[in-house]
């Protein structure tokens, strides 16, 4: 194992009843790293992270910042600061922007630092949820509702975090400004962990990629390597 | 735009008005003859079985066709225990609580493992099981033949004799059963049942114990459901099976649903209108269940959501201008 690993995933796989949706994958994350998973529709890469913090049943390992979490459940990862922003947001709509947001801390104990601060800190990325704070978060736009996501999982001050297709149903502008948020975080030490349809987008930020196609990895490479569509066509269709 | 101090004002009355709602069809009740009070103190014990109910169902989504398995251990426990071996009311109203609860925590651990349809069939089987055995234990229950001579609230050897006294009791034990509802609702815990019941994956990865907090939902609901079983076992004096047998269920679930499920006062609402309007359409006499029936069909259209759930929007801050629908 990597000195510097944050996340290491061995041979994991899971099965959707006969289907093999992953085939053991194993893939790395550095500290303060961007790393990219790249795929088409029904490559596995949700199935993927769904069994790094075991929402699937799956076999392998997975170790973090050196440590092996096999055997934790889904709360206990997330309170080690693997934190997910789920496909489709997994906002709660009937829940009020302030508590999403406030359910995003759920991990981190009362003392350390008050709520108002950490909610300060994210509106310090994302003032627009600061004038949405008491309204209801199934009633946003796709973007602030993505912004919300995001910012929730910022709350809860991650050593990872993880997001499926942060792009999905957004306009390009409100996409790049997501992405544009992510670059930042990075720069100040977060290891991330994304998963893009939109190659271009995830190839801005990231420093490498994997190509996950048929519920395998297919290529491991630096984001350089990718110049075009082209270049991604031919492993998914290897 | 709204400004601060009307959203206060609305803040304020959202929190007042339910209040003063169940204040006023108690004082009512307190002024009207006997029938009026038994009516009325079998809604507050309903409140107190519903606004259990609604921690499991509606806080945090969850479905139990069961629930009143507990409200017969809760009566049958007051029932033994001062009927039987005379104890006071008050320890046997804890001690039934407490033995409701760990049954609760002992069934529901491998029980809440089960989802959905395959829940609801599992919890509903647990209320037959435990009617099956109020009948059939007939040495400590008395089967059929229900268990009389239950003595009236009381602490020592003050007892509550009248019913308006015991409506008195039965409203404040309602109020403290709403607040602490509500305290739990906005608090930390309260939160994650929600969380779950909007989504158990995004609730598993923001750190929530799925698992732990439901089996304390349950408990919760278990507790209270003792509670009213003990409370109507002492305000009636008998209780026989039938007492805690599937009509329960239905109307538990018609006062949940038409006061307004996951909301803090709207199982209090609803055991109040679904018990007093049978009285208002006496009148009617073969009419009235038809009446009955359409006027509950009529709410749950146009209040689809509850009667809590359509008033609170009355006095929730609007929304301000540019948000979004």
């Amino acid at each position: 194992m990597s000195a510097s690993a944050l996340l290491e995933v061995r041979d994991l796989s899971a099965h959707y009843g006969r289907v093999h949706a992953l085939k053991p994958t194993s893939l790395l994350v550095n500290e303060g790293e961007i790393v990219t998973i790249l795929g088409p529709n029904g490559a596995g890469k949700t199935t993927l992270l769904r069994a790094m913090l075991r929402l699937t049943p799956s076999t392998g390992q997975v170790f973090f910042k050196g440590k092996d979490i096999t055997g934790l459940s889904t709360h206990r990862r997330a309170e080690e600061g693997i934190i997910m922003v789920q496909e489709g947001r997994g906002l709660f709509g009937q829940m009020s922007v302030r508590e999403n947001l406030t359910l995003g801390a759920y991990t981190q104990p009362s003392g350390t630092m008050s709520m108002d601060d950490r909610l300060d800190k994210v509106f310090a990325l994302f003032p627009r949820l600061k004038e949405r704070i008491n309204q209801i978060a199934g009633s946003l736009s796709g973007g602030e509702q993505q912004m919300v996501a995001v910012g929730r999982a910022l709350m809860a001050e991650p050593k990872l975090l993880i997001l499926d297709e942060p792009s999905l149903g957004l306009a390009p502008r409100v996409a790049t400004e997501i992405i544009e948020t992510l670059g930042a975080l990075n720069r100040k030490g977060l290891g991330i962990l994304l998963v893009e349809q939109k190659a271009p987008l995830a190839l801005k930020l990231a420093k490498r990629v994997y190509v996950l196609s048929l519920g395998r990895i297919a290529a491991e490479l630096p984001a350089t390597d990718i110049k075009s569509h082209h270049d991604l066509a031919q492993y998914y269709l290897h | 735009m709204t400004s601060p101090s009307i959203t206060s004002t609305r803040s304020l009355l959202r929190t007042l008005a339910p209040v003063a709602v169940v204040l006023t069809v108690m004082g009512i009740a307190l002024m009207s003859s006997g029938y009026v009070v038994t009516v009325i103190g079998f809604a507050a014990i309903y409140g107190i079985f519903c606004t259990g109910l609604n921690f499991f169902m509606g806080y945090t989504g969850q479905a139990s066709f069961g629930q009143n398995a507990f409200a017969c251990l809760g009566g049958y426990g007051s029932a033994i225990l001062c009927g039987g071996l005379y104890w006071d009311p008050l320890p046997a109203f804890f001690v039934s609580m407490a033995f409701s609860g760990i049954v609760a925590a002992i069934i529901g651990y491998p029980t809440l493992k089960l989802r959905g349809h395959y829940l609801a069939m599992a919890t509903f089987a647990l209320g037959l099981i435990t009617y099956e055995i109020s009948i059939e234990w007939v040495s400590l229950t008395q089967g059929y033949m229900g268990y009389s001579g239950i003595p009236p609230l009381g602490v020592g050897k003050f007892e509550l004799v009248s019913e308006k006294h015991q409506l008195i009791a039965l409203t404040v034990i309602l109020l403290v059963g709403i607040w602490i509802s509500t305290r739990l609702r906005d608090s930390r815990f309260g939160r994650a049942l929600r969380a779950i019941a909007g989504s158990e994956p995004a609730a598993q990865a923001l750190g929530v114990n799925v698992a732990r907090y439901k089996l304390l939902a349950f408990v919760i609901a278990a507790l209270y459901a003792s509670a009213a079983g003990s409370l109507f076992a002492h305000f009636i004096g008998f209780i026989s099976p039938e007492v805690f047998g599937g009509a329960m269920v239905v109307q538990s679930f018609t006062m949940l649903y038409l006061g307004g499920i996951g909301t803090t006062w709207g199982p209090a609402i609803g055991a109040l209108i679904v018990s007093m309007l049978p009285e208002f359409l006496r009148g009617l006499k073969e009419m009235q269940d038809i009446a009955y029936a359409i006027i509950l069909v009529s709410i749950l259209i146009f209040a689809p959501r509850g009667v809590f759930a359509l008033i609170g929007g009355w006095f929730r801050p609007k929304a301000k201008e540019g948000d979004a629908p």
